[in-house]
């Protein structure tokens, strides 16, 4: 792909550099600023969907103290520009080694070069994948009733990859996920957090029984996993289930990132989030309901739902989350996906999920 | 020379009997030198006479034998006292040699050697076999505290723990040769007995005396071994020259920082102040002054005519009236009376400090640091007694960086090496804010940090805490003084502190510039495209701003003592 005229982050590129030469030359200080990207700097609007950025940000005037950082935040924006100029990708490991051939403005260790990239993200108001920088990590896996249309990377013709065709594997989420189009017949996409549950689901051909797509997250879905989902459910208007772990972590880490976005990527929430996605379970109502097996709340468990009570935008403006929260503290339990394998290995597949996706009005929000 | 003798033998057989306190001892040695023998002897017929072997056993404790360790210490400190002492009386620069041999697990052999005047044959014996016989006595004059009774107590001491006679062989005459003897002490009578006599070659020096004593004793390392004793009486005698020949190690060397003696103290008498209640009642009761005015004007320093009649009619008293009148029942009045009036302070001739500049000398050679100070404060007075303050501080180069700093303790230039935590120099070191002199310090502790401090007392008297005179008693006046003396290191220090912590940072900063704004250089010139000359235009002009801002910190005035700058420090951590 040859770029006729310059892309607009380009544009804003050089304006950073003219800005810095043009303070430089009137014997000033350069500066540059960066939003702050913290739970405590956005704002959440239930009608929008997503975690919105405030407006607090920090600045990185060159003194003594910030002339490293600040060769490096150049020395990297400069890298950005090379790669969107000759339309090449870089992984956040391969920057890091990059900055191995700067001398002494080298980073240590890739945690400063990722916190850099970060800032310039931020900066700009883009993500990392329009600066050509991509992560390591994998997107997630999908299967089901659902066609994607990618381009073949040799030649440039669109292919369709069938994900009921993956035997008892799936179809990998790209880092991008833009260019690609689907074809459904789906009525709603369940988003799964461990592996282990989704090939339950898998091997016992859930998708075709319910007539939906699978999508297993492996933890806190990347952004390229939250992009897909996004997208996907945007492109068939379709709606989205969680099932997690029924503890804190599924439901602040997991799936309230899923739906609303994180602070640390707050500049970027608006594309990164799935604000229609719904809360299957597994509920602390669940518990009882289905007489499941639990484990005690762990300190950390606690201070961190009611971190979410007390600081968390989300839970604040939802009441049927704080009201979850609570019951959990107030149990003092946690309990996993696999918990209802107490009932049969399929009970899961067989009684719960079934029973559950009889009343998606009941989903927490 | 002989009634000092007896008086100082009767006090000491007081302590050995009674157990009483120790106090009388002090006083004794200190301040009676005009005892007569006709009331000393009165006194001692009361009582039981015992032999000195006896006394020794039962009081090596006071006299610094406790231990194996300290008995070889103490036998080095008197032999090198004695050495020192004889040399400047001489007016001899000093050069003493220390040897310390081991002979068994349990015994070593101890030899020290001076080139001081030598001493006559006919003295020799009871200089070093007879206890209680001594050149010296204390009177009003700065001199090194004599521990305990003296080398012959030392002598005395290898002879009962390991049989030896002492080895005495001392040269009075360059063109003579040396006297040799091997004297034991006969310790029922107090005696010097004889073992061996005879003439030899001795060529240490062109006059002088060499010692030598066998003894049970143990050689260790740490801050009370004899090692640490000759680095600081080095130190503290930077006028003296010393080679030390350690049991295990090769010899030391100590050069001297100067062949000038140290001026001779002068004596003086007592400063009324300074007398207590007791010590006033001897005094008037064995004045040979006809009456009290003449009594008050000669015996003591700085009272003038008029100041003597003050006090006689403050009292109840004439300048006319007899001593014995006032003797039976007015003394009360008098010292009551001498402490209500106004009298001019000692006058302080009789200090003879170590100096400023020969500390910094000594400190600078004799410990390895980077930067040395030091300071000599103006002579001041507590309770009558003149007395001045020295400090030294030497600091960096290869003295540790972590642990605590090393106090030196000195009084009349002898060093102190135990008690150090009941010693009110240490409590004015710990007392000292260092933090403000960029030493770290936990509270009630020492400074830490790659410093030796040095702190020298030099008095007429010097208050000790207890008969072994191993730590200085707490007089507001002297504690004050010692506080000064190191402030004034401690500024002194901290400027240096600060300048290298400057330069540190100055040159830290100056290698950001050369480290970092290259980059911004490169990364300028592939986003813009610009020419190298550009790209080197705003180099210089980016080096320009970091520079102007600098130029803030850097204004803080040098001369300025403040807190190290941690904000500072810490805010470059986070970066």
């Amino acid at each position: 792909m040859v770029t006729k005229k310059k892309e607009p982050l380009v544009k804003k590129i050089e304006t950073l550099a003219k800005d810095v030469r043009k303070t430089a030359n009137e014997k000033e200080a350069p500066q540059m600023d960066f939003p702050i990207r913290a739970l405590n700097n956005v704002s959440y609007d239930s009608r929008k969907g997503y975690f919105q950025i405030g407006d607090r940000v920090k600045s990185r005037t060159l003194t003594f103290n910030t002339v490293k950082t600040f060769a490096q935040t150049l020395r990297m924006v400069s890298e950005s520009k090379k790669l969107i100029e000759s339309d090449d990708i870089a992984s956040k490991r391969e920057v890091y080694y990059v900055s191995k051939g700067w001398g002494e403005a080298k980073f240590d260790e890739q945690p400063e070069s990722d916190t850099v990239m970060d800032d310039i993200e931020a900066h700009f108001g883009v993500n990392r994948e329009q600066l050509r920088f991509m992560p390591e990590e994998k997107g997630g896996d999908v299967m089901g009733k659902l066609v994607i249309i990618d381009q073949d990377p040799g030649t440039g013709r669109d292919i369709e990859i069938d994900c009921m065709r993956f035997g008892s594997g799936a179809y990998s989420i790209p880092t991008l996920v833009e260019h690609l189009k689907f074809k459904t017949s789906a009525k709603f996409i369940l988003v799964i957090e461990t592996a282990g549950a989704f090939q339950r689901l898998v091997k016992h051909n859930f998708a075709d029984t319910f007539n939906c797509i699978l999508v297993s997250m492996g933890g806190v879905p990347t952004r390229a996993c939250r992009r897909f989902i996004r997208k996907l459910s945007d492109d068939k208007k379709l709606p989205v289930y969680a099932f997690t772990d029924g503890d804190p972590y599924g439901y602040m880490n997991i799936y309230r990132t899923l739906k609303v976005g994180s602070g640390n990527a707050a500049h970027i929430n608006e594309f990164f989030c799935v604000p229609k996605a719904k809360y299957l379970g597994v509920t602390p109502s669940d518990i009882v309901r289905y007489n499941l097996d639990t484990h005690k709340l762990k300190d950390v468990d606690i201070k961190r739902a009611k971190d979410a009570l007390k600081n968390d935008p989300f839970v604040l403006k939802h009441k049927p989350w704080q009201k979850a929260l609570k019951d959990m503290i107030k149990m003092g339990v946690r309990v996993e996906q696999q918990a209802f394998a107490k009932h049969g290995y399929n009970f899961v597949l067989e009684t719960y999920l079934p029973e559950k996706l009889e009343n998606p009005g009941a989903f927490l929000p | 020379m002989s009634e000092a003798v007896i008086e100082k033998q009767e006090s000491l057989f007081d302590v050995s009997q009674n157990g009483a306190s120790q106090e009388p001892l002090s006083k004794a040695n200190g301040k009676l030198k005009r005892t007569t023998p006709k009331n000393a002897q009165k006194l001692a017929a009361g009582h039981r006479e015992i032999s000195v072997s006896e006394f020794f056993t039962k009081n090596r404790h006071l006299l610094g034998f406790d231990n194996p360790r300290k008995a070889l210490l103490t036998t080095v400190k008197e032999a090198v006292d004695n050495s020192l002492d004889a040399c400047e009386e001489g007016s001899i620069p000093p050069k003493i040699s220390v040897r310390i041999e081991v002979i068994s697990e349990t015994r070593l052999k101890v030899t020290i050697a001076d080139n001081g005047p030598g001493i006559v044959k006919s003295q020799i014996p009871k200089i070093f076999a007879k206890l209680l016989y001594g050149s010296k006595f204390h009177s009003l004059k700065q001199s090194r505290g004599q521990q305990g009774i003296g080398i012959s107590a030392a002598g005395m001491y290898g002879q009962l723990t390991t049989g030896k006679p002492t080895i005495i062989t001392s040269k009075p005459s360059s063109r003579k040769p040396a006297h040799y003897y091997e004297l034991n002490i006969d310790t029922k009578r107090n005696n010097p007995e004889i073992v061996k006599e005879e003439d030899v070659d001795w060529d240490f020096a062109k006059t002088g005396t060499e010692v030598t004593i066998e003894l049970e004793a143990r050689y260790q390392k740490g801050k009370q071994s004899v090692d640490r004793y000759m680095e600081a009486t080095a130190l503290a005698n930077p006028h003296a020259e010393f080679i030390y020949t350690p049991p295990d190690g090769e010899e030391i060397h100590y050069e001297r920082e100067t062949k000038e003696l140290p001026p001779e103290a002068v004596e003086i008498k007592p400063h009324p102040y300074g007398v207590e209640l007791g010590m006033l009642l001897k005094m008037i009761k064995e004045t040979k002054e006809r009456n009290l005015g003449l009594f008050l004007r000669r015996e003591f320093s700085r009272v003038s005519e008029k100041v003597a009649e003050e006090i006689s009619k403050a009292a109840g008293f004439e300048p006319k009236s007899r001593p014995s009148r006032v003797a039976n029942g007015g003394v009360e009045a008098l010292y009551k009376a001498i402490n209500e009036t106004k009298i001019m302070a000692p006058p302080t001739t009789c200090i003879s400090p170590i100096g400023e500049e020969l500390i910094l000398k000594s400190l600078t050679q004799k410990i390895k640091a980077d930067f040395t100070v030091s300071v000599s404060r103006p002579p001041s007075v507590y309770r009558g007694n003149p007395f001045l303050v020295e400090a030294g501080i030497a600091w960096g180069g290869e003295l540790p960086q972590d642990d605590l700093v090393s106090l030196y303790r000195f009084a009349n230039r002898v060093p102190l090496l135990y008690q150090q935590s009941g010693c009110s120099i240490t409590g004015a070191v710990v007392g000292t804010d260092w933090r403000n002199y960029g030493l770290s310090q936990s509270r009630g502790a020492l400074p830490a940090g790659p410093a030796v401090v040095f702190v020298h007392i030099a008095s007429v008297w010097v208050p000790f805490t207890s008969e072994s005179k191993e730590a200085i008693a707490d007089y507001d006046e002297i504690s004050k003084e010692v506080r000064l003396a190191l402030q004034e290191c401690g500024r002194k220090l901290s400027r240096h502190i600060k300048r290298r912590k400057r330069q540190a940072d100055e040159r830290r900063k100056r290698g950001y510039i050369e480290k970092y704004l290259p980059h911004i250089g490169i990364a300028l010139q592939e986003i813009l495209d610009i020419s190298e000359k550009e790209k080197e235009k705003v180099i210089g002009n980016l080096a320009h701003v970091l520079e102007e801002s600098r130029g803030g910190a850097a204004a803080v005035g040098a001369d300025e003592v403040l807190p190290l700058e941690d904000d500072e420090l810490a805010k470059e951590d986070e970066s």
